[in-house]
């Protein structure tokens, strides 16, 4: 697989914008963006009213994500690029839902929306009309999700990387600095986790940088690739960009995301949890 | 959208005694501008980034001590040093 399969840029999207069989999706933390302005032919899913259970604290379902994507006019054979703010976070979280259910083909814009509003390229209001579909996902692939015991066992023996910030890492801070800090969890990181955050695999613009940087940098940050990997963070949107880095750029075939995160390993009793750097 | 507001956005809700609040604006020739704006530490590693609004504003919920602002516009790229206090609002402005 090569970087092109996984991760496009924003002259191959801008050629493509009227092509009915690559669907451009944003998805951002802020959901009322789309509704702003959005690359032109894009359709918008919502990561908190579309991607979650409306009960429970997990994901929609098999058949929830089916009927998304039929409803917004996503076919199995289409190729999907997803973009969002927050330099791709949400849209990264977007990409691993897409392969945890087994689209096909799904890739990244890079850079997302930030390096596209930064390049003054073109953003509408217009929404398009897409016919509904008959999406069909797959069962849900665990082998890139992990679960909470599965962090617990990892302690001390695979490798934990926190992407957070150096502040929520040590537990100066409870959540990334552009939201309130009152929370209820107590911080700080898992034990024998390493601290290396999102930010370092991407540049200032939002682009991800070259696979020999990123090779570079996890090789210097000690973390032995050759041993299976979790990435947290918070709810897990991060570490689905760290996740992406690992598992779809570098081609690590042993990483797993937390979604659970901090906001469940940091409210769950009698857990070990370590402060400080 | 007329001219560039001062301060940051609306702050209903939130308990701001509890909370390290840096904000401001982004202006060029004090008209508000769209962009990004990056919180780092005093590291410079990267700890937080936000989209300004309509009128060039911005916020953070960090903690006390030293900070850098790195304004994202088109075309440009403005840091400032800040120390920010709990339970105040530091205000930013930034010329671009």
């Amino acid at each position: 697989m090569s970087r092109s399969d996984v991760l496009v840029d924003a002259d191959w999207v801008q050629a493509r914008l009227d092509d009915p069989k690559v669907v451009i999706v944003e998805v951002d933390e802020d959901t009322s963006a789309y509704e702003k302005n959005h690359i032109r032919n894009a359709v918008r899913i919502d990561w908190k009213q579309d991607l979650q259970d409306p009960v429970r604290r997990d994901f929609v379902d098999q058949a929830g994500f089916e009927a998304l994507l039929s409803a917004k006019g996503i076919a199995n054979d289409d190729t999907v690029v997803l973009y969002g703010g927050n330099n791709n976070w949400f849209a990264s979280y977007a990409y691993w839902y897409f392969k945890l259910y087994g689209h096909g083909d799904v890739r990244l814009l890079d850079g997302g929306r930030k390096k596209w509003e930064l390049d003054s390229r073109e953003l509408v209001v217009e929404v398009p009309a897409r016919a509904a579909t008959e999406y069909r996902a797959e069962a849900q692939n665990t082998s890139i999700r992990a679960f909470r015991d599965d962090v617990l066992a990892a302690i001390g023996n695979l490798n934990l990387v926190d992407v957070r910030s150096p502040d929520e890492f040590s537990g100066k801070l409870l959540a990334p600095a552009h939201l309130p800090q009152e929370q209820s969890q107590r911080p700080g990181h898992v034990p024998s986790a390493r601290n290396i955050p999102w930010a370092k695999n991407a540049n200032d613009d939002g682009t991800f940088k070259s696979d020999e940087e990123l090779t570079a940098l996890y090789a210097g940050e000690g973390v032995d690739l050759a041993k299976d990997t979790i990435a947290y963070c918070r709810i897990g949107e991060r570490s689905a960009l760290t996740w992406f880095v690992l598992h779809e750029l570098l081609g690590q075939q042993n990483v797993k995301n937390y979604d659970g995160s901090w906001t469940e390993y940091g409210s769950l009793v009698g857990v070990p949890i370590e402060l400080g750097n | 959208m007329c001219g560039a507001k001062a301060g940051g956005p609306d702050l209903a809700g939130v308990d701001v005694a509890k909370e390290t609040i840096i904000q401001g604006s982004v202006t060029r020739n004090g008209e508000p501008v769209n962009g990004y704006v990056r919180l780092l530490d005093d590291n410079g590693d990267f700890t937080a980034e936000v989209p300004t609004s309509a009128t060039g504003q911005f916020r953070f919920f960090a903690r006390p001590g030293k900070w850098t602002l790195r304004a994202l516009v088109p075309g440009a790229t403005v840091d400032r040093v800040v120390h920010a206090s709990l339970g105040a609002q530091t205000e930013v402005p930034i010329a671009v």
